[in-house]
């Protein structure tokens, strides 16, 4: 008994668990124990007693020490036992229950049976003999922590060493970019000079030929995009955006017919801005803003749910009329027919056929082939 | 069916889709109606069934390859229902009557044509005013019993006739 010592139930470095058995009592030679109901566990380099109700009452074994193992059948009223025969306690011990016994084994009592398995993996353990091969087993945990500097210093010194090493790590990676944007800004200064000198010479070049150039110029990018950065958050950056998208969006709505889906919207935006990508969000709020503002283009929303950006010039009731006229005038017209002939999306031609339905200005025919609108006879013709 | 003019709305290839506009609908349900009931007079019938309706001429236009939805032809009976013209035989609606004259339309023809002809104050039998050689070349030749007996109903409430017990003869006042 004197061979056991205290434990903290840890493992140590190079230790690992192999198999464990609630229910067993340890006798010191033939003597009881208060060590009587317990969970025992056998490692690659100890044997662990756990006591079942007292979880700080731990105490083991190191398997060096072990002799040889003897097994004892269970008989009427007495659990098996595993007797273990041990070495004399070395001298450096540390402290365990006991400091002397007059016996040279002890034995562990499976109340709750397990005694076949737990002998094998005793075996398997004291073959493996795995305790030899870290011959510093003593003392791992001590060796660990003065790596560490103790206290809030040492905490707050790891946090700044981090946050170093990640900057670092961001600055490497973002180089090309930021290299990117100083050329960027570059080419932008050349096209806005470019700019200047067809405006000088504008005699020169003949009207298309300038508008193309425009077009290509904003396409190439916006130059000072309003951002988050620069005009803060909230509404008066909504405002800003608001007032930007109007000025370089009027001209292409007014191109596409008045009219122009969300989407591309956000497209062209995007490939306009560059680098400040916006958000479906932030375009959405920005483009609700343009009614208040009073700007030339202006959101609006179909029954459909289909969301637009409007030309303030484009009437509805001229919609209305001409695509009325429109049909009037081939008789029938089917949303692609219509987009082909007025150079919009098969959608906003849908959406335009079906708001002049909804007057009462074309009516439909729908068919498996599709679904065509006729000038509206039922109202136009007596009956 | 060649005699019967069809309306120019049954060339007009919108005419078999329900419109969603509610004006133009209205025009439209409109123009059903009367087509449905002048074709019925066309062809003296008296009812309309559902299934074999989709097939017939009046709700399928073949030269312009068009049919009237089955559901089409629903919301333009139900049309027709509340104005009276037509009356679902059963429950389930497959099968409907066809009044492209009101009863009470048929019962002022009826008294009219009694009255003109002299048979006020007279008993005259049911068979004689819709088979009758006196009656030949008026509309109501060839009514149904039905239609007949519901529209001197209508008279006999005004007072104008008194249908006799067993529904055989009438009276006109």
């Amino acid at each position: 008994m004197d061979r056991l010592e205290w434990s903290d139930g840890s493992l140590m470095s190079g230790e690992s668990h192999i198999d464990q058995q609630r229910g067993v009592g340890i006798y010191d030679g033939h003597d009881k124990t208060s060590f009587d109901f317990g969970m025992l566990s056998v490692t690659s380099h100890r044997l662990i007693w756990r006591d079942h109700r007292n979880r700080n009452s731990v105490i083991a074994l190191p398997l060096s020490l072990v002799v040889y193992l003897e097994e004892q059948a269970s008989g009427f009223a007495k659990s098996a036992k595993i007797i273990v025969h041990l070495k004399p306690a070395p001298t450096n011990k540390p402290a365990g229950p006991s400091t002397y016994s007059a016996h040279s084994y002890i034995r562990l009592s499976f109340r709750e049976s397990g005694e076949r398995e737990m002998l094998r993996s005793l075996n398997e353990a004291l073959q493996a003999r795995k305790w030899e091969q870290h011959v510093p087993v003593s003392q791992p945990t001590s060796q660990l922590s003065a790596r560490h500097r103790p206290g809030i210093v040492g905490i707050e010194r790891s946090i700044q060493q981090k946050n170093t090493n990640t900057n670092k790590k961001i600055t490497v990676a973002f180089e090309d970019l930021s290299k990117l944007i100083d050329q960027a800004k570059e080419m932008v200064s050349l096209t806005r000079t470019i700019a200047t000198k067809i405006k000088e010479k504008q005699g020169d070049i003949t009207e298309n030929e300038t508008r193309k150039f425009k077009s290509y110029l904003l396409s190439m990018g916006i130059p000072n995009p309003v951002t988050r950065e620069t005009h803060g958050t909230g509404d008066k950056y909504y405002t800003e955006l608001a007032k930007q998208l109007a000025s370089v969006l009027t001209q292409p709505v007014e191109e596409c017919g008045g009219m122009m889906t969300l989407t591309d919207v956000y497209c062209r935006v995007n490939r306009a801005r560059g680098m400040e990508l916006l958000s479906p969000e932030d375009l959405l709020h920005a483009c609700e803003l343009m009614e208040v503002l009073h700007l030339p283009v202006r959101l609006r929303t179909f029954d459909s749910g289909v969301l637009v950006l409007q030309s303030q010039s484009q009437d509805e009731e001229k919609v209305i009329s001409h695509t009325t006229q429109y049909v009037e005038e081939h008789g029938f017209s089917t949303a692609e027919e219509l987009a082909q002939s007025i150079g919009v999306s098969v959608l906003l031609a849908k959406e335009r056929l079906l708001l002049t339905e909804k007057v009462g200005g074309i009516c439909r025919d729908e068919t498996v082939e599709a679904l065509k609108f006729f000038p509206n006879l039922f109202l136009t013709q007596p009956a | 069916m060649a005699d019967f003019e069809w309306p120019w709305q049954y060339k007009f290839p919108p005419f078999f889709t329900i419109q969603p506009n509610l004006e133009t609908r209205k025009k439209q349900l409109e123009a059903w109606c009367s087509l449905i009931l002048s074709y019925h007079r066309h062809t003296k019938s008296y009812s309309l069934n559902i299934t074999e309706a989709q097939s017939s001429p009046l709700f399928y236009n073949k030269s312009l390859s068009r049919k009237l939805h089955v559901d089409g032809i629903y919301t333009i009976l139900d049309e027709l229902n509340k104005k009276g013209h037509i009356e679902w035989k059963d429950k389930s609606k497959k099968e409907c009557l066809i009044m492209w004259r009101t009863p009470g339309e048929w019962g002022k023809t009826i008294y009219k044509w009694a009255d003109d002809k002299g048979m006020k104050n007279t008993v005259c039998t049911m068979y004689e005013i819709t088979n009758g050689e006196d009656s030949e070349d008026t509309e109501f030749h060839g009514l149904e019993n039905w239609l007949l007996l519901r529209s001197l109903k209508c008279l006999q409430a005004e007072g104008k006739c008194e249908i006799m017990a067993g529904n055989e003869g009438v009276k006109f006042f």
